[in-house]
């Protein structure tokens, strides 16, 4: 065994009851030291695994280790772990300080510790002078940012944050993403991160589960998943796509809206039905004649670095573009892209 | 103007019901028995005598809500991991339908000499035992009958109190004492104030339940109250200590109010 590897999930599914399994026959391994992001849709069962891995639930089938030793059955407060909540579950009769200060007071660390240690994890978080403040004279945001500070007071092995950044302005969460990435890296603690926002995965994680109705459906670094997706649910759930289905007519050699095009896959069977996922993005406005599709302009959106193109090609299929350069609606141009720009994907695959 | 006149009712109902009778009282209470205006009454009240019924009403009504909150705290808590809820919850609620008076006299009949738990006695060979008329009688009926109101309060604060609360403190590293004592029952708090106050308030007051149950061997300040004015006819005597009840009512109100803080957010 990698040791390394600080937790493993082997073949978990989590029900409720006599539903649909919530998280399916899960394997995954964490490593220490890296920054995890689990993104999915709403439902797919993010939380339940943080949970699984906090101690508040118990898998029905499988088993959960962590340094090597099985901890099914061992109480969340046993743990060394801790969480930031998607609803922050702050204690609403204690103020600020105490909040932050409750596991330091558990592990009855002496007084003039604690006050430096929370001082200390309130000035991380950009919220010195409000110690004595109670909970509900806080705003959302800044509720979020006592309940991050209240997890990373303890040090812990692995740092669970569901959502943490939901509730925060633009500008806010922009740095505090910067900030988390960077305590992440001083503290060289394990975060395993919850987000169902792509571009928040793709710029903080060292590592990405792409999670779908209680499955896997990727993992891999950032780069892996936003250049090579695996399938459909990825390609579409990772940033905008022009995902339509083709053949591959050979190794190299594919076909979708009715052309054979270069491409740099192989290992397919002959004429096997594909999906095809070129990025809006590595489609390059050109004159028809240069063009390797030929479209039409449908509408165009300005998006700030960039406009949005919406075409389509002769048999109706509908191809998006991010240009600098700027067309006409109803205008007829050609797009030009590189054989790299061509993902070829299993139909239905997984990994 | 129209606005106050929706009003109305409810002051008149607050003056008719509430306001006038404790002016009644309070009138009463400076008349002595033969009718003259002094301040006997709250000389007497001041005597050994009283001060002692005094001290046992408050004896009792201590008992009967600590042993209650006892009972029901870990009942409601219970309750609220129960399946069917709403179901225990009517079986509970059940019993406060039934008259006072009758469920006095059913426990006459269970703890009398030849009443059921004696039957049982005899059986398992510990003999018959004098249940009825003694302070545990007392203080056991008064809690079966009050023990209703404890557990509804507290369950509803439970109820309302937000589960991840719970998580959060185990996530860090509460057990499960640690996580009632600093979480759970802080913030159920307010619902076992209400409960202790809809308990001791009434149980400072019992009168019935004294003489039935008790046999007049546990003497209340409600007791009192309720032979001055049904057999010595001292009105003003009754009404006096019936001030001073009032007093401690309204100031163990005080005592227990509410700070509100929201339970959820
Ligand atoms: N206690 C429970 N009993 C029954 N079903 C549950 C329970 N908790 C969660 N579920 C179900 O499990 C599924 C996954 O829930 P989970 O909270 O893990 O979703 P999520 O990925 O965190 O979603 P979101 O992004 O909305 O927070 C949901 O369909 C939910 O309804
Ligand atoms: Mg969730």
């Amino acid at each position: 065994m990698d040791d390394r590897v600080i937790i493993r999930f082997d073949h978990v599914t989590k029900q409720y009851d006599d539903d649909l399994p919530v998280l399916d026959d899960v394997s995954f391994e964490i490593e220490r030291g890296k920054f995890y992001t689990l993104l999915g849709p709403s439902g797919c069962g993010k939380t339940t695994i943080l949970r699984l891995v906090a101690g508040f639930i118990e898998p029905t089938k499988g088993d959960i280790y962590f340094h090597g030793k099985r901890i099914n059955n061992v109480p969340a407060n046993k743990r060394q772990v801790n969480t930031v909540f998607q609803d922050y579950a702050l204690f609403p009769h204690l103020n600020v300080f105490e909040n932050v200060a409750f596991g330091l007071r558990i592990k009855k660390m002496p007084k003039a510790d604690i006050e430096r240690k929370v001082k200390e994890a309130l000035r991380f978080v950009n919220l010195e002078g409000y110690e004595q403040r109670a909970i509900h004279e806080m705003s959302g945001g800044q509720r979020q940012r006592v309940a991050i500070a209240r997890a990373i007071v303890n040090e812990p092995d692995v740092l669970l944050l569901d959502e943490p950044l939901s509730a925060l302005d633009l500008k806010l969460r922009t740095e505090m993403q910067y900030e988390l990435r960077e305590l992440q890296r001083r503290l060289g603690i394990t975060f395993i991160f919850v987000t169902h926002d792509q571009e928040e995965a793709l710029a903080m994680s060292d590592e990405i589960f792409v999670l779908n109705k209680g499955k896997i459906q990727q993992r891999g670094t950032p780069k892996d998943i936003y250049d090579e997706p695996v399938n459909r649910f990825v390609a579409d759930f990772i940033g905008e796509s022009n995902i339509i289905t083709g053949t591959m007519i050979d190794d190299f050699v594919v076909e979708f809206a009715n052309q054979q095009f270069t491409c740099v896959d192989h290992g397919f069977a002959k004429n096997e039905q594909v999906d095809i996922v070129i990025r809006p993005e590595d489609l390059e406005l050109t004159t028809v004649e240069r063009g390797k599709l030929r479209v039409r302009v449908d509408s165009v959106l300005f998006r700030g670095v960039h406009y949005e193109l919406c075409c389509y090609d002769t048999h109706g299929n509908e191809w998006l573009v991010h240009s600098t350069k700027k067309a006409d609606i109803g205008e007829e141009i050609g797009l030009h892209f590189e054989p790299e720009a061509i993902h070829v994907m299993k139909q239905s695959g997984g990994e | 103007m129209r606005r106050y006149a929706y009003a109305i009712p409810y002051w008149l109902w607050i003056g008719l019901f509430v306001i006038a009778p404790i002016i009644l009282i309070v009138y009463y209470s400076f008349f002595d028995i033969e009718g003259h205006f002094s301040l006997v009454n709250y000389e007497t009240f001041f005597t050994p005598v009283y001060l002692r019924m005094t001290f046992n009403s408050f004896w009792y009504a201590f008992l009967i809500t600590a042993i209650s909150l006892l009972i029901a705290y870990p009942t409601a808590y219970l309750l609220t991991k129960t399946k069917h809820k709403q179901l225990w919850l009517l079986l509970i609620i059940l019993p406060t339908w039934v008259n006072l008076l009758l469920k006095a006299y059913a426990f006459l009949g269970l703890f009398g000499t030849y009443g059921a738990v004696n039957a049982l006695f005899e059986a398992l060979g510990i003999g018959t035992k004098q249940l009825l008329f003694t302070d545990f009688s007392f203080v056991f009926v008064s809690v079966y009958i009050f023990i209703p109101f404890m557990i509804l309060p507290i369950f509803n604060a439970l109820e309302k109190l937000n589960p991840s609360l719970i998580d959060a403190a185990r996530d860090l590293g509460a057990n499960e004492w640690t996580t009632f004592r600093r979480v759970i029952f802080p913030l159920t708090l307010d619902g076992v104030k209400a409960g202790c106050q809809a308990v001791f308030i009434p149980s400072l007051s019992l009168f019935m339940l004294t003489r039935l149950i008790a046999g007049n061997r546990v003497i209340t300040l409600g007791t009192a109250v309720e032979q001055h004015f049904l057999v010595t006819q001292n009105w003003g005597m009754g009404a006096t200590i019936a001030v001073f009840l009032m007093i401690a009512m309204a100031s163990i109100m005080a005592l227990t109010g509410n700070k509100k803080w929201g339970v959820r957010q």
